[in-house]
């Protein structure tokens, strides 16, 4: 289904509002929407509600062979899908400017600023690091996809806990939860997306 | 890479220049007959060429013709020998798209949209040899093959790439710059009004900072366009000379 494009009257109403400084649901013009976070049950699962838009993450992690020009790094690999229960309008071969958009700047936002250290995730050097991967569904969309997948994405990552490993030698073993603890990711910083939308020329 | 230091004591930089110099910038306009504009563009190593067709009816789906204004579509594809090892997929893998996407932001700023409702201009821009400042160059080949096109634009759309080294800014950085992993910002400006077209900018760069860069980003897009206005200036004159003025 296609967009409902907005109407003269609607466009011209919302200008004029604007140049008064007032917005249509009595927010100030830097107000954010109420923030909720909740958590699921497993590690690395969390579902942020930015005022109605909701956005769902999950992280799991997996033991891979590295990169061959990256062999002490591990992988970070973020999936953002808008799931067709979001808008009417999401289809599924719809949508691809949009998806790209915002899931290069959500790799550009995680990946980029190095806010994982993906040092501490190789376990032999050229053989076996972790690959992490994020992936988060957009359940509800009601404006600002970016800014909630993006605290979505980073309190997944603070949230969830790899199990643990130790090297013999040559011998990997994977301890499960009820054996050792799972080892949190070493975060350095949580990098936040904030959008800002200009009118009339400032 | 140890050892390789991106500024020197003395200010110089990997490949012999300064802070805020910008590498060699050679380019051409009207390179293919068959487009309605094309052009050529070398900045230091990085080659990118530029090809327009526009403004004409809307390909495929009827639908999607704006009833005010053009339609910009861009594509972006770097060729499989541009980078030091050889890319798999030339054109249609998410960076290519975010590529087309940005160049499609940038010029839908710059031309006259309004002036052709209900049609579609295009631009497509293909990366010969990367060695840095890639968005910058297609930008500036794109820019003056809607010149030769005679699409009617606000303003020329000059842009440039900056970093920050040890407190000092860098104008135009290379690849090797660019690798070293520090933070990196593409502006895309229109010169006379000092309006932005598209500012991004990778990896962490404290705030106090910005402005600086910022500002060697600006500077270094208005010597391009000093640089872009005399290419189109000569090409003119050359035409207009074939003409028979």
């Amino acid at each position: 289904m296609k967009e409902t494009p907005l109407s003269n009257c609607e466009r011209r109403f919302l200008l004029r509002a604007i140049e008064e400084k007032k917005r249509l649901d009595g927010r100030q013009t830097y107000d954010y929407r109420n923030i909720r976070i909740s958590f699921g049950t497993d590690y690395g699962c969390c579902m942020v509600e930015l005022g109605k838009t909701r956005v769902l993450g999950q992280v799991s992690c997996e033991l891979v062979s590295p990169k061959l020009n990256r062999a002490t790094e591990g992988i970070l690999f973020f999936n953002l899908e808008l799931s067709q229960m979001a808008a009417p309008a999401f289809e599924p071969g719809r949508q691809s400017d949009l998806l790209v958009k915002l899931n290069r700047l959500l790799e550009r936002c995680l990946r980029n600023s190095k806010c994982i250290d993906t040092e501490s995730l190789c376990v032999v050097a050229g053989e076996k690091v972790w690959q992490i991967r994020v992936d988060l569904h957009l359940l509800n969309h009601d404006g600002n996809i970016i800014d909630a997948a993006s605290i979505a994405a980073i309190v997944a990552l603070c949230h969830f806990r790899r199990p643990d490993v130790s090297v013999q030698g040559d011998e990997i073993t994977l301890y499960t939860p009820e054996e050792r603890d799972p080892v949190p990711l070493s975060i350095h910083h949580m990098p936040i997306c904030v959008s800002f939308a200009f009118f009339q020329q400032g | 890479m140890a050892g390789l230091e991106l500024l020197s004591d003395q200010g110089y930089r990997v490949d012999g220049r300064r802070a805020g110099e910008l590498r060699k910038i050679q380019a051409r306009m009207g390179v293919f007959s068959q487009a309605d504009g094309s052009a050529y563009i070398e900045q230091g190593n990085t080659k990118a060429l530029a090809v327009v067709y526009g403004p004409h009816e809307i390909r495929g789906s009827r639908a999607r013709a704006l009833p005010d204004r053009a339609l910009v579509n861009c594509q972006y594809s770097s060729a499989t020998f541009s980078t030091g090892e050889r890319k798999r997929r030339p054109h249609g893998d998410r960076k290519s798209c975010e590529m087309g996407l940005q160049l499609r932001q940038t010029f839908e700023a710059a031309i006259l949209t309004q002036l052709h409702p209900r049609s579609q201009i295009d631009i497509y821009v293909q990366v010969l040899q990367a060695d840095g400042g890639t968005y910058a160059a297609c930008v500036n080949a794109a820019t003056l093959a809607v010149l030769d096109a005679g699409i009617p634009m606000r303003d020329f759309v000059c842009a440039c790439s900056a970093g920050f080294v040890d407190g000092t800014a860098l104008a135009d950085l290379s690849h090797v710059e660019e690798a070293a992993g520090g933070p990196q910002l593409a502006l895309a400006l229109l010169p006379a009004s000092g309006q932005i077209a598209l500012l991004e900018m990778d990896a962490r760069l404290h705030e106090d900072h910005l402005e600086r860069v910022l500002e060697a980003a600006a500077q270094a897009a208005r010597d391009v366009h000093t640089l872009l206005d005399r290419v189109v200036r000569q090409h003119v004159r050359e035409a207009s000379i074939l003409l028979g003025d």
